[in-house]
């Protein structure tokens, strides 16, 4: 199909790192249990390392909860831990420990974070957190991805290689474009 | 051979989906079809494009939507895949011969002898509505899918 954009805007719903006005916003649609966004993590911090304040990085829920029976429910705990402030440590918590996403697991990351345990738990299952989930994967779908990782480079669809160099080489040339 | 297109009647089918049983296209008369076209099983880009629409049944469903996959694989291939991946839908064997119904929507391919990775929207009234060549080693993703399931025209009788 032709170029694939975004067809929601990256907008205050979205967990942003960096400065709304970078010249670059990447987006990754990802899922705590996909072994490729595992992979993808490490070069995304690279990238995010490398561009400094050049690059706003957004991640979107894509779990695919039928062949990773932990994916929705880390979706889950990123999303709750974002209702005390402390997404991006959740998320990387996660990414950091793939292997590990029991239940169980979830809740001691989140003791780890000194998160309120009994507000982790009630917003983990709140409606508004699986809506939230739920709607990132819709719009994901509408958006064009097909897999995970998918990346948006300034709202179009990357899909070439996202090793290191060649992503840093594609986000060189479009903040020069 | 080019693939059909929108307008066009789908062609009947009845290809196993187990050693024992057989899905005819018709069996679906009334309700919206997606074809799914793939080369083979357990190839990695197939996999994440079925894997996806796994996970979409219930936005096909919305639809009233029936998915079916179609290679040239074998029903035991299939069955073992279906068990593996958990999938929602059936996956129907074009082996014997081999691509017969591929060649029918115009999408086998001749130099490796599968199916190409293709996609089609039929219609309640079993008349092709979009069609989509996907690239071999490109998974479409399901935008066009639902876009196309959103384009039919609703129902006569379905309350407004």
């Amino acid at each position: 199909m032709s170029e694939s954009r975004l067809v929601i805007p990256v907008g205050e719903h979205d967990h942003s790192e960096g400065a709304a006005n970078a010249p670059l916003t990447l987006v990754e649609y990802g899922d705590y249990e996909c072994p490729y966004c595992g992979r993808a993590y490490p070069i995304v911090k690279r990238l995010q390392k490398e561009f400094g304040s050049t690059l706003r990085f957004v991640f979107r829920n894509f779990p695919l909860s039928q062949i990773h029976e932990h994916a929705r429910a880390a979706a889950q705990a990123a999303e709750a831990a974002a209702q005390q402030g402390r997404f991006w440590e959740m998320h990387d918590l996660l990414f950091e420990n793939q292997q590990n996403l029991g239940n169980g697991d979830l809740l001691a990351y989140a003791k780890s974070l000194h998160l309120d345990s009994a507000r982790f738990e009630k917003d983990f299952s709140d409606p508004a957190v699986v809506k939230h989930i739920r709607d990132d994967f819709r719009n994901g779908v509408r958006s064009g991805v097909n897999g995970t990782p998918s990346f948006y480079v300034n709202n179009v669809k990357y899909d070439e290689s996202w090793e290191f160099e060649s992503f840093k080489e594609w986000l060189l040339s479009s903040v020069a474009a | 051979m080019s693939i059909l297109k929108a307008g066009t009647k789908a062609p009947e089918f009845s290809l196993p989906s187990t050693p024992d049983q057989k899905v005819s296209l018709s069996e679906f008369r009334g309700q919206p079809v997606i074809l799914v076209f793939y080369p083979a099983d357990w190839s990695p880009v197939c996999g994440d494009q079925l894997a996806l629409y796994n996970e979409l049944h219930e936005e096909f469903a919305a639809f009233n939507a029936e998915l079916i996959g179609i290679s040239v694989d074998g029903v035991w291939c299939h069955l073992a895949l279906a068990k593996d991946r958990k999938y929602h839908f059936p996956l129907l064997s074009d082996a014997h011969p081999q691509g017969a119904v591929s060649r029918l929507y115009g999408v086998f391919r001749e130099e490796d002898g599968v199916s190409a990775r293709a996609l089609f929207v039929i219609d309640a009234e079993g008349i092709i509505r979009w069609s989509y060549l996907s690239p071999i080693g490109v998974n479409p993703g399901a935008d066009g899918i639902l876009a196309a399931l959103e384009a039919l025209p609703k129902r006569e009788g379905v309350a407004s």
